[in-house]
């Protein structure tokens, strides 16, 4: 599904430079949940924004579905995006003036999809995350738990068969944050799609199908969860 | 996309309300003064533009219809002589005191034209008639200038250069550019009005009237050899020379049309600045779209969208305000006009200051890296 080899990136240049990955290789097969463990600094981020296209590699090779996507033209790789992944975000990054349904049918948008396609689809994920009687509302009536779970409808929508997220429980509270990565990894497994979380957060390590743990930009290990999910 | 657009627009209606101000203030601005410079446009030369003369035979170099000087009725004979000339009439267009009851003074303009052709004669009169100007000493003016003149109502009797003027009749939206209005009558009235500036062998102008078929410019080449020493000015010459000398020469059609631009100008720069305090504030959000995978080319609708909606509601406001004041103008001394051609072309304008303002917020918007979504 992602093919990463001998991959670097630094950021600015000179005696200013940080090295922020130095030849990482790594791998998300299809349908499998990837934590993506390290600390602060260690480039869990940057890793993660260069595997969605969102971000540029200083050198090495990014394949996606097989296809090299690291030499591709900048305006290729909104598209690139869209077909590909679904992202979900520490701060959720919902669309305050729009409301929860809304915001999901807004990606489906984006993707092509009829209006009424997309209420409907819209609909229907938001009833997966167990949302269906807040879909009026705008995200500033909602919790922050609740928040992320409209952001989990939206990655979904559209079917991205590669889910990212970046430390999408670190600003929720321990038991809204463990309802959120259940609900993610069941649906991503139902669904069968990908997903590589970035995180800092032992206890949700649990739904982690592998681990893989970064630290100075190079992966030091890679093991298999606590609980394999089958 | 649309919906964003929309929902964010609505979402801060403290910003909307100043950006709809911005817009509604910079529109209104423009359409008065605009509107004022039709107003001048049209009022400056209506006498000409209304005469039904084909052309203007006048004394040398005149510099506007208001400024003609006499020449004689001899001339007549040899502009008459044309054969594509269909007839000449004498027309009178001078300075002369009205008297009021109080004894007051106001300079008015004596129009006195032929009775028969009617040529250079009033029009809309809406109370009384031409018809009544045989009658001796007999005047007609327009209704806006009643109190002016002090006139309430036909019959009444007043003093032009120490002479009787009967008023038997009124016109409408006959308006003087300057502050002297016009006073209809006929032209042997007018030559005792005007006694001492005009004597009785003379007129200030001579009316052509062309035969069927013939162009005011064939008409005008024909009559110019007859008379070398004088002017042969078509309607329309006469007309754009007048309107010139009034709205550009006097600074007044300059100012106006200054005063539009600067609306423009300003609401171009409240605009801009409106839109990209929005921009600004929505960053984050334009940040996650693209990292979605919308192109650039989403960002620019959702923001050319919103400055297109707001441009249509400020539009909205502010024709409804000036097509009022409009409205209120039509009876005062200076009208201010709103022609559909103005109103649709504003709409354009609209739209086109509201787009031309987000361009800066456009090249900010596109200029977002997306990888800052995942940056505190
Ligand atoms: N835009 C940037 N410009 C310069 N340095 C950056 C930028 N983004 C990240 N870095 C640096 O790269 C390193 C890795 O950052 P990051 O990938 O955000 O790590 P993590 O997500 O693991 O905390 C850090 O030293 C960070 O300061
Ligand atoms: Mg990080």
């Amino acid at each position: 599904m992602i093919e990463i080899r001998n991959l670097f990136k630094t950021y600015g240049h000179g005696s200013a430079a940080v090295h922020a990955l130095e030849g990482v290789d790594f791998d998300v097969d299809a349908g499998e949940v990837v934590m993506l463990m390290g600390p602060s600094g260690s480039g869990k981020t940057t890793l993660l924004s260069i595997m969605g296209c969102i971000l540029r590699a200083t050198s090495g090779s990014v394949k996606i579905d097989g296809r090299e996507v690291a030499s591709l033209p900048e305006k290729k790789l909104p598209g690139v995006r869209l077909e590909h992944f679904g992202f979900i975000f520490q701060g959720f990054n919902l669309f305050p003036a729009l409301t929860a349904q809304e915001n999901v049918e807004l990606t489906l948008k984006l993707k092509g999809r009829s209006a009424r396609e997309a209420r409907r689809q819209a609909g229907e994920l938001l009833e997966q995350v167990d949302l269906s009687e807040k879909a009026g509302r705008l995200p500033s009536d909602l919790s922050g738990g609740q928040k992320q779970r409209v952001a989990i409808a939206r990655a979904l929508a559209g079917d991205p068969p590669i889910i990212l997220a970046d430390e999408p429980t670190a600003a929720l509270d321990s038991q809204s944050g463990l309802n959120v990565m259940q609900m993610l990894t069941r649906l991503a497994k139902q669904r069968g799609r990908a997903v590589v979380v970035v995180t800092h957060d032992s206890r949700v390590l649990g739904f982690a199908d592998r681990i893989v743990e970064i630290a100075d930009g190079r992966i030091c290990s890679a093991e298999l969860g606590m609980e394999k999910t089958a | 996309m649309l919906t964003l657009a929309w929902k964010n627009l609505f979402h801060d209606r403290v910003r909307l309300a100043v950006t709809l101000v911005g817009i509604v203030f910079a529109l209104v601005l423009i359409l008065m003064q605009f509107g004022l410079f039709l107003g001048f446009l049209d009022t400056s030369a209506n006498i000409v533009e209304r005469s039904g003369a084909d052309l203007w035979v006048t004394s040398p170099r005149i510099p506007y219809v208001n400024g003609g000087s006499p020449l004689s009725e001899s001339n007549r004979w040899k502009v008459l002589a044309v054969p594509a000339v269909e007839r000449v009439d004498r027309y009178i267009l001078a300075w002369v005191p009205w008297k009021l009851k109080t004894g007051a003074i106001e300079n008015v303009q004596v129009v006195g034209y032929n009775l028969d052709s009617g040529v250079g004669g009033p029009w809309n009169v809406v109370e009384g008639s031409a018809a009544a100007l045989r009658g001796e000493d007999t005047v007609i003016v327009d209704e806006i200038y009643k109190s002016l003149l002090g006139v309430s109502r036909i019959g009444e009797v007043f003093e032009i250069s120490g002479r009787r003027a009967r008023i038997v009749g009124f016109t409408r939206g006959i308006r003087s550019f300057t502050t002297a209005p016009f006073v209809f009558c006929s032209f042997k009235n007018a030559l005792n009005y005007g006694a001492g500036i005009i004597r009785e062998d003379q007129a200030v102008y001579l009316l052509v009237k062309g035969r069927a078929g013939v162009s005011a410019n064939a008409l005008k080449a024909a009559v110019q050899p007859m008379v070398p020493e004088l002017d042969v000015l078509t309607n329309e010459e006469m007309h754009r020379r007048t309107q010139t000398h009034w709205v550009f020469a006097t600074g007044a059609g300059i100012t106006t049309l200054l005063g539009a631009v600067l609306g423009l100008i300003v609401g171009v720069v409240v605009v801009a600045q409106t839109i990209y305090a929005a921009t600004v504030d929505h960053i984050r959000e334009f940040g996650t779209l693209k990292a979605m995978g919308a192109s650039n080319g989403h960002i620019y609708r959702v923001i050319l969208a919103q400055a297109a909606i707001s441009g249509v509601m400020g539009y909205t406001a502010a024709i409804a305000i000036a097509l009022t004041v409009s409205e209120g103008s039509q009876g005062g001394n200076a009208p201010i006009l709103l022609p559909p051609e103005v109103a649709v072309g504003t709409l354009a304008l609209a739209l086109a200051m509201c787009m031309g303002a987000s361009v800066i917020s456009i090249r900010k918007a596109t200029r977002i890296d997306p990888a800052m979504v995942f940056r505190g």
